[in-house]
Parts: structure tokens; C-alpha cells; sequence
């Protein structure tokens, strides 16, 4: 508290800031760009915790535990939140530097009927909570939610594909989350300048035909306007004036956090990331140094301090919910690195004081710390960020020179792969089509082979004993266009109700008005869908049919060269179903708000549902086994060693799956190498190998399979064991046991 | 009329090898990331192989010279920068010609680092020059006392000693390799004669020493072959145990990790 009191208002907000175009209007990436100070050495500067900032993490120690063991430590289930809903909260109020809680305690969690009142109500039951009856009498009575709003306008095909699982996921009974809003404008402008430019953009179409979208852009900004209203209450109640720009760094990282609490008291949204927000402190962080006004452990003690608060984000969901994505993720994504686009690193010293509250604080799975790679990069920071994964198994790595040609220097990623140009864009996110099962339903004519009900409606099915390669490809391209139809006229359903019902005021108070909006879709199984035509192709697969007369098993004679071995052979059928299904996708008449279609090669940890739900593949899988994860080649079968298991990944186009395509790699220590200034050699040069050679995304784990063996009999010895699945981290005593096991079962890459 | 015999096999030599399989992403093999081949075929029986499966002679995947180079050839961009290529097995002097014939090419057409893991046998069945394309030997003694490497290998030590010396004097680096096993190799005073030997005989081409700590990992392929596994049970050695060794190597001054 002490140390907020000591600051005066009387600063001039942008003293020492060199003028540009974001002087006059928003432009906080022109703001960056004219005032960061890049950093090309090393961590020696970094400092330790402070006993304050031990102390915080030490009261919070036993509430984590006491959460761990009940599912959640609290709810608020007597009102629904927004931004002013809750009294202001504190871990410790006279030791906190950055201050906020989105309840009014610790890890309480909140209620968020405007997605799905039977979310909220399935949610507290399991965890033994119960919904206050006026809520749910507003929320049954007089108030609609976005989950019944769906549900009204499905058309009996979504439900049936929905219901089958060859579409999973579809936040349709949640908040689709994925939309980062620009925190940091917050911090550079104040909340007023915000307002006013708000007002602005809405009167800027007084004269504009009154349509549809006029009329709803008109209302949502009318909304973003009190949202930013409510933002400075919220402020206030915690004694800070957001209304002005703020002065030091200390109010730049509150102001940033106030804003994305905001966000994060009022949606509940699948991944609610933070964006880009490291180098924008950074700035104000050299200032105050410069200016003799705080010192390195005082900056890192901001820092974690931040982040603890970004480690204690929850949300209230189901137990369908955390099947689907287990161990409570946020998606708090934080990006850290990258080049401009005029060729500076954007390194700072602050990437490094993020990477190392992993250290100061432990390993945690949140916030997402994601390093936007280039070969490019300092020498240093490469090491540095290779010391910090090896550590923890707390970092991701998406491919910076891949995503600059498309969306610039100031992009975010939402969730796990998204890129966005902050406060640019957002993106109706569309989880994933189970392109395995469709390879089945193709071979039975749209007869789901675990319930033998007819899903997809007028196809035929393969009549011979053993599957002819180009009548098989023939009719999976027919049911890629049949799922396509299907799966984008549900995204279009959830997403016109989503805003409807449930939209996101803050976070788009927080973007320009006019943006661009992508249609998200993503699609699972391409490893087995892949391995399955390649068998079919280069093996002999013969059809077992059950009494019903259903493809429900299959033989295969003969060796097939696997996905994920760097051979064309299979890697090529990696390609074509991807971009197929893509062309598929982009054929589609209508996507909702003009939106632009994209898909991802991401499944999370919902391979794990995907493999329940689909019967016996050609590929030789087994009904119920879970997907590899993601873009990965099929658990074992990559066989070659993680360079030849990466390449072939990355040789799948970027173009054709623009929301990402995600890798995940788990190597052991002593494969990297013996010592560690030789692992973080390694794995350095590991990673600019799969940038170069156009990879994504990886998350890079380093332990070894008898520590997770060890956790899984001992959970309490590892209380902050973090290892990367599919897109996030996760405390691994946090996942069910089958997602453990899963994650035991995939390719450790070690040299035995 | 006398039945034709059947002809024998001939001699594949230079252009067709064994192979087991390969690596891409080793990095405990050589300086770096490193491509790693795997050759089929070893004389040594040693109690903890962790590729029993390696062993046969003739067995593995036929592969011509030119199927051997393509399989290396997507990565030598980077590991030209992040390593090299190391040929490993099994024991790869076992298919002398083809190997060197590899290493040269490998050398001559990617200009890439060579480094070959071998327990140096049969290093008697090749000339000096057969070494000119290796720039690195990583050299596995498994024991010095001739009787307990026999114990441990079905083998002689001398002319794995042999290569030593030979190596020292071709003045090519070299890297060894011991692994420690309890009860089988971790005899202070025999790591001492092995360390005197390295200081007294083989000298500064020495780089470095590595010791390897046994583990059980390679377990599950001797049950898979149906082959007794003798160091069932045997644990691996302590950490003290690894430094009291590595300070044995380092008291004579050689580098051991």
C-alpha cells in the first residue's frame, strides 16, 4: 500500500516519450516502436524474489492446495459478475504491489449466467456449491443466455454431428474467450481519452445507413463506451484514478492489470489471453530506472507481483468442460519476444523479468508464456528462453518469422496458436471437426460406427473387402465438404448468439472499431487420418464388418510409411488432408459478420475425448485410444527423433491453417544433451532448425517419463509440476487420471 | 551330375550396408545435435547393451549407399550448424568398407563433422587412412582389466587398448566413453589403471572423458528377444559414486563428465 501512496498524479504521463502518431490517436505499437530500448545480453541483471514477494506466494500456498483438493476453493453464487459486481479483494492488502482479485477473495470464483445459466448451475453442483434461486429465476424468467439462444436455431443435422462427436467442443455451452483486448491502451491513455474516442467512432456513423450492422455496431459501442465507465469504478474502488494516463511503471502494470480484470470479472471465455504486454512496460520499467525512481528488484518484484495475479485467474466450469481441456486453463497468454518488422529484436529487459518469475515464483502453467521465435532472436535470450523451458516445461514457441509477413509486429496470440494484431482483430473461435471419424463415415456412407445411427445423410458406403485407395479418397473428400457445411452453420449459429447474449463489452472496448473478424474452425486427427490413407495407400487394409454390416475394424498386411519420419510418402497426405479440408471449409456460402475463414491443427487436450469417441481406424489405432495431440505424428510412431518429427510437421502450410498448427515435443534431459550450457545450446538450435524450416508452434517439454510416473503416485511431492500438452500448460497432478496417461504414452524423444 | 552349391554371399563391401536405424535428434553423441546411424552387427555381448537388437551380423535394414546418404541429406543444413553426424550400432567397424565409404562421402558432399562410436575391436582390419574422413572417435572401453571386460563383453580389452594407442598416435581428438556399472566396472582401482593408460598412453588427443551411468532402458528389448537380462536389478550408480569416478580421471588430469 505504501508504495502506491508515495506516487504523485502530478507526473506528466508522457514525459521522456519520444512523440509520434501515437500521441494523437491510438497507436500503441507506434508507441512501442518509438520508445523501446532492445536488449541483446544476458539474464546476469535479473534479481531473486524479495521476501515480500515470497511472502505473498507463500499465504496463497496453502489456498492452492486446499483448491487442489476440493476442485475449487470458493463461489460467488449470488450474483452474477461484471466489472463492479464484487468489492474489492486482497491476498494481502499492505504487502500487494499490484492489486485486484476478480471476487472479492482469493480464487473465489464467479458466476456468468449471460453464456449458459445450466453451465453455471452443472458447475457449482459438482463442486458441491448451489446456485442462489433469484439468479437462476432472472436468468430462467426474464433474461437469455447465449447457450439456450444456440440451442434454439440448430438445425437437426449440427445436433446429430454434435451429439456423434465428429464435432466437439464448439463453445456453444461456453464462452468462446479468444478475443485479446489492447490492455496496455489502458495504461498509455487513460480511460477518458478511451471514452472520447469511443463517442468518436460512434458518431462517425450518425449519418451511415442505418442496417442491421450499423445498428448493432452502434449498440455494442454504446456498451464498450459504459464498459469503460464500469472499468474506472472498478479502478477507483481500489483507490486508482484509471481516468488519466498512468505515470510510473508501477501504475503502467496496474492500469494494464485493472483492465484485463476487467475482462476476466466479466467473461468467461475458453482462453482469456493477456496479449503483448512485456515490451510496453518495458518502457516505463527503463524509465523509472533511469530516472533513479526504483531498482531491478524492485521492478522484478512488480513483475511477479503481476503475475501472480495472473496466476490466480479462475473460472467456473463443468466437468464436461474440464474433460474436454483438464487441469483449469486460462489461456492467460503472454507473448514474449519477436522482431519488428524493421528488423530490431523486440527483446527486452522485461521478456527476461517475465521468463524468470517462472523461477522467482516456481513453475506455474499460467500465465501461457508463449516466445515469439525468430532466428533472429539475441543469441542470449535464445539461451536464456531454452535454461527456462528446460526448467520448467513452462514455455511455447510459435514462429515469429511465420506469422510477421501476415500480421505484423504487434500481434498477440490468443488461447494457444491464435495470432491477432492486438485491438486489429478477434476471431470466432470454432474448436474442431474429428476429421478421423469422417474418414470413417466416408467408408460406412455417414453411418457413425460406435452407435450405427445415420449422421451424414445420402452417401454411400465402400462395399469391397479391401479399401481401394482413390475410392476411398474419393468419398473422404465428399464428407470433408458434408462436415464442412455442417460445422460452419454451427460456428455461424454460436457466434450470431454469442453476440447477442454474451458480449465481450470490455475487451472490444479495448479495438478499433472496424476490425477484422476470422472464422476459426480447426480440425482433429490429422495424424491417423493421414497414417490411415497412407496404410490404404502403400499397405493392404482389408474391411472387418460387424453384423450390421458397418466397418468397424481392419487388417493391415504389410508395413505404411507413418507421418512424423520426414518421408513424403505419408507427409504429403498430412498436407493434402489439411488443405483439403480447408478448400472445403472456404467453399461455404455465408460466415457470420463477414468474417474470414481460418482453421487450426490444434486439438488442446480434447485428443483425449476425440479417441473415446471414434471406433477402430484403418491406420491400426484402436477405438477409444486417444488422438496424438494437435499436428503431432501419432504417439510412437514417429520414429526418426524429434528433427525428422518436426520437420515433418513443419512442412505443413501455414496458409492452410492460419489459427495455428500446434506440435508438441517431449524430450528427455539427457537427450539434449550433459550438461546444461549444452541443452540450451541444443535446444536453441533445435528451435531456429524448425523455424527455418517453417514450423509453427512447438511446446517444448524436458523430464523425464519416471518423474510422471512418480507424480501420479505421489501428486503431493510435485505440487508445481508443469508440463506443456496441447497449446497450454498444466500443473500435471491437476489432470484427470486418462490425460495423464495419455500424456505418458506419447513419443519421448531419448536416445537409449 | 553334383549339385551346384550354392554360391555364397557376396561380399557386400562398400556399396550395400546394415542398418538398424536412425536418429535425427541425438544430442549425446557428439558435440551438438547430432544425425545418428545405427549399423547392425557387433561382436561384443555386453551385459547392458541397450540394443541387443543391433547384434546380428547381416541383420537390420539392407540399404544401398545411396538409400544411406538420402537419409541424411534433409538435415544437413542444420546440422551443419547444430552439430554433425555420428555413426554409432551396434559396433560400426563391422562393416568397415561401408562405413568409411559413408564417412567420406558424408564428408566430401555436406562437408559435415563426423564422429564414429565404436569400441575400436577390429580397428586392426583397417588401414590409417580408413580414419581420415572422422573427425571424432568417441571411444567405449568398457573395462580395463582384461579379465572383467571379458566378463562383461565376451572379449578381449587389448585391442580396444590397441585402438587407443593408434588413435593417440593418428592425433585424432578422441572422446571415451565408460560406462559404470556397480559390481562391474566402478572398481576404483580399475578406473585408476584406465586412467593412468589414457594419461600415460594416449595422451592429449584425449578430449574429454564421459561416463556413462547405467540404466535399464534397453531392458524391455532383451525380454522382447528372449534373452536373459543379468543386470536385472543391478541399480544405477550413485551420484557420489559418478563424481568419486570422474575425480579419478580428473586427478590425472583428463577432463571426465
Amino acid at each position: 500500500m505504501d508504495a502506491r501512496l508515495t506516487e504523485t498524479a502530478t507526473l506528466d504521463p508522457w514525459q521522456g516519450f519520444a512523440p509520434g502518431d501515437w500521441t494523437t490517436r491510438v497507436d500503441v505499437r507506434d508507441f512501442i516502436q518509438k520508445n523501446y530500448t532492445p536488449y541483446a545480453g544476458d539474464e546476469s541483471f535479473l534479481a531473486g524474489p524479495t521476501p515480500r514477494t515470497r511472502g505473498i506466494w507463500d499465504t496463497l500456498t496453502p489456498l492452492l492446495k486446499t483448491e487442489r483438493e476440493n476442485g475449487i476453493l470458493d463461489a460467488s453464487t449470488d450474483r452474477p459478475a461484471s466489472i463492479t459486481s464484487h468489492e474489492p479483494g486482497y491476498i494481502d492488502r499492505a504487502a500487494e504491489i499490484i492489486v485486484g482479485l476478480q471476487t472479492d477473495a482469493p480464487l473465489k470464483r464467479a458466476i456468468m449466467p449471460n453464456g449458459g445459466l445450466r453451465m453455471v448451475e452443472n458447475g457449482l453442483n459438482a463442486f458441491g456449491f448451489h446456485l442462489d434461486p433469484t439468479v437462476k429465476e432472472i436468468w430462467t424468467k426474464y433474461r437469455k443466455d447465449h447457450n439456450s439462444g444456440v440451442f434454439d436455431v440448430y438445425s437437426p443435422d449440427i445436433l446429430a454431428a454434435r451429439k456423434a462427436g465428429v464435432v466437439t467442443g464448439l463453445p456453444d455451452a461456453y464462452g468462446r474467450g479468444r478475443i485479446i483486448g489492447d490492455y496496455r491502451r489502458v495504461a498509455l491513455y487513460g480511460v477518458d481519452f478511451l471514452r472520447r474516442q469511443k463517442q468518436r467512432e460512434m458518431h462517425e456513423l450518425d449519418g451511415a445507413v442505418f442496417d442491421e450492422a450499423t445498428i448493432r455496431l452502434r449498440e455494442e459501442l454504446a456498451e464498450q463506451w459504459r464498459a469503460l465507465g464500469e472499468l474506472g469504478e472498478m479502478a477507483a474502488s481500489y483507490g486508482c484514478d484509471v481516468s488519466r494516463p498512468a505515470t510510473t511503471a508501477r501504475e503502467a502494470i496496474q492500469w494494464t492489470y485493472f483492465a484485463y480484470l476487467a475482462a476476466v470479472k466479466e467473461q468467461n471465455g475458453a482462453a482469456m489471453s493477456l496479449g503483448r504486454v512485456s515490451t510496453f512496460l518495458d518502457i516505463y520499467i527503463e524509465r523509472d530506472l533511469e530516472a533513479g525512481r526504483i531498482t531491478e528488484d524492485q521492478a522484478q518484484e512488480m513483475i511477479d507481483d503481476f503475475v501472480i495475479k495472473l496466476r490466480l485467474v479462475r473460472f467456473l466450469r463443468t466437468p464436461e468442460y474440464d474433460a474436454l481441456f483438464s487441469g483449469d486453463p486460462t489461456w492467460v497468454t503472454e507473448c514474449i519476444g519477436g522482431v519488428g518488422e524493421d528488423g530490431r529484436p523486440l527483446v527486452t529487459k522485461s521478456s527476461f523479468r517475465f521468463l524468470h518469475t517462472l523461477s522467482n515464483l516456481g513453475p506455474a502453467p499460467e500465465p501461457n508464456l508463449t516466445v515469439l521465435w525468430s532466428v533472429k532472436l539475441p543469441e542470449a535470450f535464445k539461451r536464456y528462453a531454452a535454461k527456462v523451458s528446460i526448467e520448467s516445461c513452462a514455455l511455447q514457441y510459435e514462429n515469429d518469422d511465420l506469422m510477421r509477413p501476415h500480421w505484423g509486429d504487434d500481434y498477440g496470440i490468443a488461447c494457444c496458436v491464435s495470432a491477432m494484431r492486438i485491438g486489429k482483430q478477434m476471431q470466432f473461435f470454432g474448436a474442431r471437426a474429428n476429421l478421423a471419424k469422417a474418414l470413417l463415415y466416408a467408408i460406412n456412407g455417414g453411418v457413425d460406427e460406435i452407435s450405427g445411427e445415420t449422421v451424414a445423410e445420402g452417401f454411400s458406403p465402400i462395399a469391397g473387402d479391401v479399401l481401394d485407395y482413390a475410392q476411398v479418397v474419393e468419398k473422404f473428400e465428399a464428407m470433408m465438404g458434408w462436415l464442412a457445411a455442417t460445422y460452419v452453420k454451427a460456428l455461424n449459429c454460436i457466434h450470431y448468439m454469442h453476440d447477442k447474449y454474451a458480449y465481450e463489452r470490455i475487451e472490444m472496448a479495448l479495438h478499433d472499431r472496424d476490425i477484422l473478424r476470422t472464422m476459426a474452425c480447426g480440425i482433429a486427427g490429422l495424424s491417423i487420418a493421414a497414417d490411415s490413407l497412407s496404410a490404404i495407400k502403400h499397405a493392404k487394409v482389408s474391411v472387418i464388418r460387424n453384423a450390421q454390416g458397418l466397418a468397424t475394424d481392419f487388417k493391415i498386411d504389410g508395413d505404411y510409411p507413418a507421418y512424423g519420419n520426414n518421408d513424403d510418402r505419408a507427409d504429403d497426405l498430412a498436407i493434402w488432408v489439411a488443405s483439403t479440408f480447408m478448400e472445403k471449409i472456404k467453399a461455404q456460402p455465408h460466415f457470420y459478420r463477414d468474417s474470414m475463414p481460418t482453421q487450426s491443427i490444434l486439438t488442446i487436450t480434447s485428443n483425449v475425448v476425440y479417441g473415446k469417441k471414434t471406433g477402430n481406424t484403418p491406420d491400426g489405432r484402436r477405438g477409444g485410444t486417444p488422438f496424438a495431440p494437435g499436428a503431432n505424428p501419432m504417439n510412437g510412431r514417429d520414429v526418426k527423433g524429434f528433427v525428422a518429427a518436426g520437420a515433418s510437421v513443419a512442412k505443413l502450410p501455414y496458409d492452410c491453417a492460419l489459427d495455428g498448427i500446434s506440435w508438441t515435443a517431449s524430450a528427455t534431459p539427457d537427450a539434449l544433451g550433459r550438461t546444461m550450457a549444452d541443452r540450451q545450446a541444443n535446444l536453441a538450435a533445435c528451435l531456429d532448425a524448425f523455424a527455418e524450416a517453417g514450423g509453427f508452434h512447438v511446446n517444448v517439454n524436458v523430464l523425464n517419463r519416471d518423474t510422471l510416473l512418480d507424480a501420479m503416485e505421489h501428486p503431493e511431492k510435485y505440487p508445481q509440476l508443469t508440463i506443456r500438452v496441447s497449446g497450454y500448460a498444466v500443473n500435471f497432478i491437476k489432470l484427470s487420471r486418462e490425460q495423464q496417461m495419455d500424456v505418458i504414452s506419447r513419443t519421448f524423444h531419448e536416445r537409449i | 551330375m553334383e549339385p551346384i552349391a550354392p554360391s555364397p554371399a557376396p561380399d557386400p563391401g562398400a556399396e550395400v550396408g546394415f542398418l538398424h536405424s536412425v536418429e535425427t535428434g541425438a544430442a549425446v553423441d557428439g558435440p551438438g545435435m547430432r544425425f545418428v546411424y545405427f549399423m547392425n552387427g557387433c561382436m561384443f555381448r555386453c551385459l547392458y547393451c541397450h540394443n541387443p537388437d543391433t547384434w546380428k551380423l547381416g541383420g537390420g535394414r539392407r540399404v544401398s549407399m545411396a538409400e544411406a546418404l538420402a537419409e541424411i541429406a534433409p538435415y544437413a543444413r542444420f546440422l551443419k550448424r547444430a552439430g554433425g553426424v555420428t555413426v554409432s550400432g551396434g559396433e560400426p567397424m563391422v562393416q568397415a568398407p561401408f562405413v568409411g565409404e559413408l564417412l567420406r562421402r558424408i564428408k566430401a558432399r555436406f562437408g559435415l563433422h563426423t564422429a564414429l562410436d565404436t569400441q575400436g575391436y577390429l580397428h586392426a582390419n583397417v588401414a590409417d587412412d580408413w580414419f581420415d574422413p572422422v573427425d571424432l572417435v568417441l571411444l567405449d572401453i568398457k573395462q580395463f582389466d582384461p579379465a572383467k571386460h571379458r566378463a562383461l563383453t565376451g572379449k578381449d580389452v587389448a585391442p580396444s587398448l590397441g585402438c587407443a594407442r593408434r588413435l593417440a598416435r593418428l592425433g585424432k581428438p578422441m572422446w571415451l566413453r565408460y560406462v559404470l556399472v556397480p559390481g562391474w566396472s566402478d572398481d576404483a582401482a580399475d578406473v585408476a589403471a584406465l586412467a593412468d593408460f589414457l594419461r600415460d598412453e594416449v595422451g592429449p588427443t584425449l578430449e574429454r572423458v564421459e561416463i556413462l551411468p547405467l540404466h535399464h532402458l534397453g531392458a524391455f528389448k532383451w525380454k522382447e528377444l528372449g534373452l536373459p537380462y543379468a543386470l536385472d536389478g543391478t541399480p544405477p550408480p550413485s551420484p557420489e559414486r559418478i563424481q568419486a569416478t570422474r575425480d579419478i580421471f580428473a586427478a590425472r588430469g583428463i577432463l571426465a563428465i
